[in-house]
């Protein structure tokens, strides 16, 4: 008779980011589970952080939420001081030494993506333990596991952001059919000069693979 | 050096979990134990509540069943507190953590609004109520269903003790929840009309109530529109408590009496002292 919600909140999740010439594609899907109870099946796991820099979260809910949220307040103090756009390597450094920091309390593993006008679109990935690496490709999440083979083989360096966004969607659709912790809708982002375009592919319009 | 003044009467916690408690509660249970005792186990209301957004504004929903343990404490408990004019909270978890977190907030929002001379948000209130649950890193077990109408609309938020919260056009909460939901998602619409919005609610309580163990008595609503609320205790009286269809009692003689024997008990004053109240 244990009320659900004793159970912390995770969004074990799959979450990816993709670098194209211009911009970023940022995906995730939309679960949040309380055990084996979906506590949110519309998730929104792409969270902006500044004008055109977001962060996708997996692991506990609340510890993300947290985080985001003081790094959101950070970083837009420091872009107030600093009378520009905000660097995508600062938000990420920011999301790093409070991962860092606090890794035997916290559980969250953060891809930072965004554009900014000095080094265009990057991602960088900050997982559990507090490392930071910038990569072209980040995959994050439990259901990331599936997809490294799908991710390693199909990615071409200067895809066009069509074909990013192809990719992307069909990367997260693989993992979602095998990853028990991960479902719902996919949710895109594109974020570029000129500015940020959202995406819902809702479950019936997900791309068909034949065994699934 | 200036000051600016702070809007919450609250101590300003540096950070982190205050263990203050935790060493006079670790010598109160060794000394409860001493004696042979164990101390109370937490009273938790075992709940089912809800929200929905509907066309006018929102719709918060609570059974009115707490308990401790496996016995009902309350029969009919209130669930669904008061945060500001425009917005209420049900909570579920444990009793006093829900009636203490909302009335902390409560009164900081009071501040906060008397301070920027507006009517409180419900993103306000959801941010203050996150914050200090993630402070507590799950320890204070509250979880809540945040709804109201502010000058953005009607919003709803579920909020867990963990400190996540999700901002949802329905949600449900508490050991009830996954009956309520279910009620939810069969037959929730968006911009329904207020009685439609107000059947579904109660159809969702009433799905935790008669399911659900740790659920029951009536189900309490609260319509919170622009400029109004209705804060219906009791909406519906689903378990009214039935009529005994004879008298149980045993007539005198029932029990046949076979001997009687009376002995006085001779008791002495040993000694007699008087303490007087202080009544200054």
């Amino acid at each position: 008779m244990d009320p659900v919600e004793f159970l912390s909140k995770l969004e074990k999740t799959t979450i990816m980011a993709v670098e194209f010439d211009g911009g970023v594609v940022m995906g995730a899907d939309s679960r949040t589970t309380t055990g084996a109870y979906i506590a949110n099946r519309v998730t929104d796991k792409l969270t902006p952080i500044h004008e055109r820099i977001f962060c996708c979260r997996s692991g506990s809910a609340a510890d993300t939420q947290a985080i985001a949220d003081a790094v959101t307040y950070q970083l837009g103090f420091h872009s107030i001081e600093l009378d520009e756009a905000p660097l995508v390597q600062t938000a990420a450094s920011l999301f790093r030494d409070m991962c860092y920091r606090y890794r035997e309390e916290l559980m969250a593993g953060i891809i930072v993506a965004g554009w900014d006008p000095r080094r265009g679109g990057q991602v960088y990935t900050v997982p559990v333990g507090g490392m930071m690496t910038r990569q072209p490709v980040s995959v994050g999440g439990s259901g990331s596991s599936y997809i490294y083979g799908y991710v390693d083989s199909n990615y071409r360096p200067a895809m066009s952001k069509e074909e990013c966004l192809k990719f992307t969607a069909e990367a997260l659709t693989l993992a979602m059919e095998r990853d028990g912790s991960s479902g719902g809708v996919v949710r895109l982002a594109v974020i570029s000069e000129q500015g940020v375009e959202r995406q819902v592919i809702l479950g019936n319009q997900l791309p068909k693979f034949s065994t699934v | 050096r200036r000051i600016m003044a702070t809007v919450s009467v609250c101590k300003y916690y540096p950070g982190g979990f205050s263990f203050d408690n935790c060493k006079r509660n670790a010598l109160l249970e060794a000394d409860i134990s001493k004696l042979g005792f164990s101390s109370p186990a937490a009273r938790k209301t075992g709940t089912t509540i809800c929200g929905v957004v509907y066309k006018d504004g929102v719709v918060l929903g609570a059974d009115t069943r707490a308990t401790e343990g496996m016995i009902v404490a309350d029969k009919n408990c209130s669930k669904i507190h008061y945060i500001s004019p425009n917005i209420y909270c049900c909570g579920a978890g444990t009793a006093a953590d829900t009636e203490m977190t909302t009335q902390i907030i409560s009164s900081n929002l009071e501040l906060h609004s008397l301070s920027t001379g507006r009517l409180p948000r419900v993103a306000t209130a959801n941010r203050m109520l996150k914050q200090m649950l993630f402070r507590y890193q799950g320890y204070i077990g509250a979880a809540l269903v945040l709804g109201g109408v502010d000058c953005n609309g009607p919003h709803l938020y579920s909020i867990y003790p963990h400190g996540s919260t999700d901002k949802l056009p329905y949600v449900t909460m508490g050991s009830g929840s996954l009956a309520a939901m279910a009620v939810f998602e069969d037959r929730y619409r968006p911009n329904m009309e207020e009685e439609e919005a107000k059947r579904l609610v109660r159809d969702a309580i009433a799905a935790g109530i008669f399911n659900d163990l740790g659920s029951g008595s009536n189900i309490d609503l609260c319509v919170i529109t622009k400029g109004k609320v209705d804060y219906l205790r009791p909406h519906d009286v689903a378990n009214k408590k039935g009529v005994r269809t004879g008298s149980y009692r045993y007539k005198h003689g029932t029990t046949g009496v076979l001997t009687k024997t009376v002995t006085p008990l001779n008791l002495e004053v040993v000694e007699e002292s008087v303490q007087t109240m202080d009544t200054s």
